[in-house]
Order: C-alpha cells, then structure tokens, then sequence
C-alpha cells in the first residue's frame, strides 16, 4: 500500500490549485488522481475565454487557464496520476482514509492518507431530472456535452437549435454552435431571470441576435428517431405550463443547460454528510467533511459561478488539509 | 431466397425465448426484427416484474404459463446469468370493504398454484414496510414475486440462441407472408425469408403478421404505460414489489425496487391507435406519482432520473377472456401464432418459449441437436465486482480499468464486451441496456462521446454513422464550420 499525507481526488481546477496549496503549506507527500488522461478537467473544453480575471488578472480561455496550473504542478513537482479512477474511500481506526484505485497498469491500488480533498467537480441534470414529456429520440443533449463534441471532436449535435435552460453552459454553446453554423433558435428560460452571467447574455445571445424567452419552458419534446421539434410554453409564477400559450418550434436538437449537480458518489460512499440544498457535502469552516480528515473543494462542494472562485477555494482546502496534517 | 426450418418474427423477450428452445433441435431458425437490436419494443419497457401468479383467471394459458415461468426463472437466470432477485410482492387493499377481494385473490392465486402466499394485517406489513401506508387494511404477500432485468433477459435468450446456431436479422420489417408449397414465404421488401414453419411473436404487430395468413381477423391495443424511474439513492424505499388492489381509483400502480438497485413506479394504463407512441405525458407523469403515493405517501417525485413509456400488446378480444393468443393455425398449419403477450409477459417468457416449442415439436418433429449449450455467461460486471475480481479483470484486459460511465461504474472493458459477443451492441441504446452505461443519474451526458467512440472504433464506422438506436437516429450531425456565418 501505497502512503501520502494528502490524497487529492480529482486534477481538474479544483484539485489542481489544492495539490499546489497543499505542496506550499509544507506537506511535499501529496498525490494528485485524475481520471481522465489530462490534467485540467472541464476546462479543456470551455475554448471561450473570460477564464482567469481574478486569479491571474488577465483574460484566458479554459485551456490556457487550466495550463497556467498544470505548469505549476509539473514545475513545483506535485505529484500525480493519471486515467486512475478512484473507486472507494474508507477511513481505518487510525482515522487515516484508505483509498482504493484503479488503472490500467496498476490494477487496483490501496492507497492511505491522512488527509484527502475532495474535488471530483460536478456533472449536468439531465432530462428525467426535468420531467420533460414527449418521445426519446436522439438530438437531446446535455450543453456541456455538446460543447466536447464541438469543441474536442469538431463535430456538431445538430443543425438547428433549441437551448432549454440559460446558464452560462447553455449561453456560451448558443454562441459555439451559431459561430459553427448551426441555426441557433431561442433560449428558453423556466425562471424570470437567466441565471447566466451578465456578459454572457450580452456577448453571447444579443450580439448574435438570438432570441431569450423568460418564463418558459419545452412541455413536449417530439420526433420519433430524431427530434423534430418541441413545444414551449409560458409557465405561471409556481413554474407550471399555462394552457394556451403552448407553440411549436422545429428544430433537430433540445440543449439542457438546467443546472449542474456535484458529483458526491465517493463522499456518500464515505460516509460524509450531504447539504440537501448545495447537493454537497457539510463542511466546517476549515472546509472539512463531517469525516475528520475529509476536505473538500471547488464544485464537488457546491457549484461556483467562476473558475477564479474554485481556485481560490480549493487553495484554501489545500492550506487547511496542510494544518490538519501537521497537526496529527 | 434464404431457407429455413424456422423463422420468427420478433426478437422481444418471447421471440428469443422461443428460438432458443427451438434451438435445441436438429433445425434451422431464423429471426427477424425489424428494429436494430433486440429488445426494441415491449420487451424494454416494462415493470420488470417476475410475477407470482395470482393475478390471471384460473385455467388460462396467462395463469399456467405465468406460474411456470416464475418457477423456472431461478435456475435460468444461473444457467443464462441474468439479474434476477425473488423480493417478493403485496398486493395492499386500502378498505376494509375491499379485503374480501384479497380473498378472492388468495384463492385464485392458490387455484393457479402459487405457493406460500398469505394475507398479512397492517402491522405485519408496516413491520415488512415502514414506507407503506397507514391508510391500510391488509395486504397479500406472495414470497415468489420476483424482479428481473428485462434487457439482459433477453440478451441472454438471444445470445445463448445464436450460440447454438440460431440467425438473427435486423432492420428486416415483414412486408407480406405467401403460403407456398416449402410452408411460408417471409417477405420482408426485396428479401424473401422461406420457411416450414413461422413463429409470429411480433407482439403489438401480431395482429398485422397474423392477419397476412389468416382470414380470421385479430387486432391488437396498444396499451400505453408510463414509467417513472427514481435514483439508486432512493433503491431501499420499498424491498417488495407493491402493488395496488384494482379499486374504484384504477387498476393501481406499482412501486417496487429494480433489480439494478433503483426504484420504479408505474405504469398507466391508456388504450392508443398508434403502435409506435411511446411519448409520455405531464398528465401520465403526474398520475404515476399521485396513485403511487395511495401505497407510500413520502415517495421522492424529485429523484427522478428517467420517465419512459412502453406499449403493451392487448388482444382485443370480442369474447373478453383477455388471454395469450397461442397455437398453430386451423387454416395456415405451420404459423404459430404468440399474440396478445401482455403481462405477465415477461414472467411467463420461459414458460412460453418451452410450450411453443413443444407445438412446434409436435406438429415439425426432429432430433434433438447434440451439443447444445445450455448456459451463457454474462459480460463481467465492475460495479458488483469485488477487489479481487477486479484485479483479476483488469489483468485479464486493462480495459476493465477504464471507467467510461462514472453514474454506473461501467468500463471499457465491458462496453468492448457488448460489442463483439454475439448479437453484439451497435447502438447507443443497445450499449446501454447491455451494460448500464448511460442508465444512471446522468443518463449518459458524460459517457456518450466515449460510447460513441468505442463503438466506432469496434465496429469500424465513423462516428457520425452510429445511432441511438434505429437508422433513423443518428447522434451527431457532420462536422463544424461545414456551413458557417
């Protein structure tokens, strides 16, 4: 068995800026895991820019953002892994977590920490979440799926579109998708407000003329293999449909952008205490679990608005993590 | 021209089921579907329920072969590897003025030959179910109630028939049926599929291939049923299956954990014209979760991860028996008619494919093949793999390391599987109901490109060709700045 003083679990910002935090405060044996075979996580596919106006006081795309911290890691020597997925943790009588792993050179790997930060990120909602009627054909998508075909695969969704939802993930793909070709249709909004960024609005729906409808929603996705079209309707201030305002758009494909959710299989699985409302784990003041020795960071904890704010966030899991270590 | 001993029309859950017992003897069997994979139509949406068999009249093919296929789905589902689990099911009365009815119930239950059933009082069920009502007046246990997946039940059929010989055909929809002097030519457009004899398990089209070779019309409903499916985190709600005693309210909805660890609750009940209308509704939505709340009032409505809807094949009977429509045709000798396969269905499909193939025995006797393979195994399974098991897998493929969906912990290594064994995956859809990817929280928003993918790299294809799930389908639409500002 494999032994750190911090376990990082997850190399995308957040774990990213905690590794780094943590190998300052002092604690040199830390160990990074990523799942996939880059560091950098989502950021390698938000090729937008409006990244890094806090932490670094410039304007960066995701990539370069994420390059910015992947440097320093490889410069100040954090150590990390790569396509290893953790599977499991456990906290031992000692209260020093056993972390079980895999890759494929490895095979299953046990690794025990006296520290772990949790920052595996969060993934999307998806249409069942929404109770959207209709068929199930193919053309419906998550926007943050949409946005790898398009922007890691150079592949398009669709032609015509729909977005269902105006966060900032939707926004920016309404953008993505009308410079890639596509016919970008409207952005329904279920809410009176986007909850989208200002800018966002601005730069990328009234700069290209596509059209905001607030207080809306699809009541019915249609098409058989392929969508054909969907149904919006007004909704009421309790978010319910309201009869006769129901009109249909033609379109090949339906984005969701309807929110992220964080992704706390291993801290369920852990035994740490979930917040009902941010769908992340309780923590303290120190960013601790309710699991001693348990942090957690970025939007595994709740979801940020900016990339700026994960970082500065999981510098401080790093900081706290440290104390803890040397404490014990 | 391709001849055959056999061809059956459908490859459901009963079609597969049937040629794998078929499969058994010295004969060729074809199979045709006119969809791209298996387990396209009634067979993937449904309760996945192995029910005990009380529910079906006394003396009818529904009772007997439901009562059998519950018994026989134990050893098959070691023999075939299959998730199955007997949680056992109730049947809650909400009126005293209604407990003669669980009675009644009882009784038939008993008549058809389900064993240990028994009704409970309230408390003895609260103390089975906490989550259950306290507006109850009793309830009826059956201990062999059961749950299956009814995707991999009918891989396994499926599989386990092309091993032993069986040729499935997809995307071959049958235009026309010709009687001729071999038997019946199948004809699907431009292809002719001859053979000796034709097994019509087309379920809710049964009623169109029947009526190719018969003048004694049958029609088929379409009986829609729609689903809500809930988060694992929500899999221990109910242990049970419960269902609901038919009341002034309806014919009740159940709620019952899946054998995958979720939670399901359905269906309705809408008799429809349209024998593809899968859609579902806000009205269904919201009928699901309000009957369901007469049996367990705090159910989560907002764990929803998925709603679907199936159609069941009800044969529209003028006589009212409401019964499977099974037997060779007085005026077509040779074609078989499995129709009006509604619940129990899915229970009774071993018991079906055993009785089918025991009339086509009887009426096309030939030996008995030697070297039959009676068993499958599954492909490996991470999620329920210990450390151990894992490792071993990952010795055996690196690609079992590679976790592809994060929601269901499943990995390359499996994806690969579900493509290259026989029948294989070649659609999303098809990934999905073999491995589970897709099938979780997410519902596949971050696993697709990678499915996508493995799929084009296994079958040789280009992304841009591979579907959801028919022709049709297709998930991407060519490539950026193909037609820019």
């Amino acid at each position: 068995m494999k032994n750190v003083d911090i376990l990082i679990i997850g190399g995308g910002p957040a774990g990213l800026a905690a590794g780094l935090s943590a190998k300052r405060n002092g604690i040199g044996n830390v160990l990074i895991l990523e799942r996939d075979k880059c560091l950098g996580g989502i950021l390698n596919q938000c090729i937008h820019n409006g990244f890094g106006l806090h932490t670094f006081k410039e304007e960066l795309t995701g990539p370069e953002y994420a390059d910015r911290y992947v440097t320093m890691v490889r410069d100040e020597k954090v150590p990390f892994m790569l396509s290893t997925m953790v599977c499991d943790i456990a906290v031992d009588d000692d209260g020093d977590k056993i972390v079980t792993a895999m890759n494929k050179d490895e095979g299953m790997l046990k690794i025990k920490a006296k520290a772990v930060i949790l920052a595996m990120g969060c993934r999307e909602r998806p249409r069942g979440a929404l109770s959207i009627p209709g068929t199930r054909p193919a053309g419906i998508f998550s926007a943050g799926t949409a946005q790898y075909y398009v922007n890691m695969e150079g592949r398009m969704p669709g032609k015509k579109i729909v977005i269902l939802g105006s966060g900032d993930i939707g926004l920016i793909m309404a953008r993505r998708l009308k410079l890639e070709g596509a016919e970008v249709l409207c952005v329904a909004e279920i809410r009176p407000q986007s909850g989208g960024l200002k800018r966002n609005i601005v730069q990328c729906l009234e700069d290209f003329d596509i059209p905001l409808y607030l207080n809306t929603t699809v009541t019915k996705v249609h098409g058989k293999d392929r969508v054909s079209g969907v149904t919006l309707s007004k909704v009421d201030e309790n978010m319910n449909p309201i009869e006769g305002t129901e009109r249909f758009v033609e379109c090949d494909t339906l984005l969701l952008s309807c929110g992220l959710i964080p992704e706390n299989e291993l801290t369920t699985a852990a035994g740490a205490q979930i917040d009902p409302k941010t769908g992340g784990p309780v923590v303290d003041g120190m960013l601790q679990c309710s699991i001693p020795g348990l942090f957690a960071c970025g939007n595994v904890l709740h979801v940020h608005e900016l990339v700026d704010h994960v970082s500065a966030e999981a510098e401080k899991a790093g900081a706290f993590a440290a104390d803890y270590v040397k404490g014990r | 021209m391709s001849r055959y001993d056999v061809v059956i029309v459908g490859a459901g859950v009963t079609g597969c089921a049937i040629a794998r017992e078929l499969a058994r003897g010295q004969r060729n069997i074809a199979v045709l579907e006119k969809n791209a994979d298996i387990c396209e139509g009634t067979s993937k949406a449904n309760s996945g329920i192995v029910h005990a068999g009380y529910d079906a009249k006394e003396g009818t093919l529904k009772a007997k072969l439901n009562v059998r296929g519950n018994e026989m789905m134990e050893e098959l589902s070691k023999k075939l590897d299959f998730p199955f689990r007997r949680n056992g099911s109730l049947v809650l009365c909400f009126n005293e003025e209604d407990l003669p009815k669980l009675e009644v119930l009882k009784d038939r239950g008993e008549k058809n030959g389900v064993k240990d059933i028994q009704i409970l009082s309230p408390e003895k069920v609260w103390e089975m179910e906490p989550n259950i009502t306290h507006d109850l007046a009793g309830a009826l246990f059956a201990p062999t109630g059961g749950i299956v997946c009814p995707f991999v039940m009918t891989e396994a059929f499926a599989e386990n028939a092309a091993v032993n010989g069986v040729e499935f055909y997809f995307e071959k929809k049958v235009t026309s049926i010709e009687k001729s002097h071999e038997g019946f030519k199948v004809i699907c457009g431009d292809e002719i599929f001859e053979a000796k004899a034709v097994i019509n398990a087309a379920g809710v089209y049964a009623d169109e291939i029947h009526n190719m070779v018969s003048d004694k019309k049958i029609k088929i409903v379409p009986r829609r049923g729609q689903y809500n499916l809930l988060d694992k985190k929500c899999g221990d709600f109910v242990d049970k299956t419960i269902f609901q005693l038919p009341s002034k309210l309806g014919k009740g909805i159940l709620v019952t954990p899946t054998v995958h660890g979720n939670l399901l609750v359905g269906p309705t009940a809408e008799d429809l014209d349209d024998k593809s209308d899968t859609e579902t509704t806000a009205e269904g939505m919201s009928k699901v979760f309000k009957e369901a709340a007469l049996s367990t009032p705090d159910i989560n409505k907002k764990m929803v991860i998925t709603s679907f809807s199936g159609l069941r094949a009800h044969l529209d009977d003028a006589s009212g028996k409401s019964d499977f429509n099974i037997g060779e045709l007085s005026e077509a000798p040779g074609f078989f008619d499995v129709a009006g396969i509604e619940s129990p269905g899915l229970s009774a499909a071993p018991a079906i494919g055993k009785f089918v193939a025991d009339m086509v025995n009887r009426s096309f006797p030939v030996p008995n093949k030697t070297g039959f393979v009676e068993t499958r195994v599954g492909i490996p399974n991470m999620a329920n793999a210990g450390d151990d098991e894992r490792e071993a897998l990952i010795r055996r493929n690196p690609q079992f390391a590679n976790v592809i969906c994060r929601c269901e912990f499943v990995t390359e290594g499996e994806i690969v599987e579900a493509i290259n064994r026989p029948v294989g995956a070649k659609t999303l859809d098809g990934i999905k109901r073999r491995t589970r990817a897709g099938m979780g929280r997410c519902q596949s928003g971050f696993c697709q490109p990678k499915v996508l993918e493995i799929l084009e790299r296994e079958l040789g294809t280009d992304r841009g060709n591979i579907c959801k799930a028919g022709k049709d389908s297709k998930i991407l639409e060519g490539y950026t700045k193909e037609d820019s500002l």
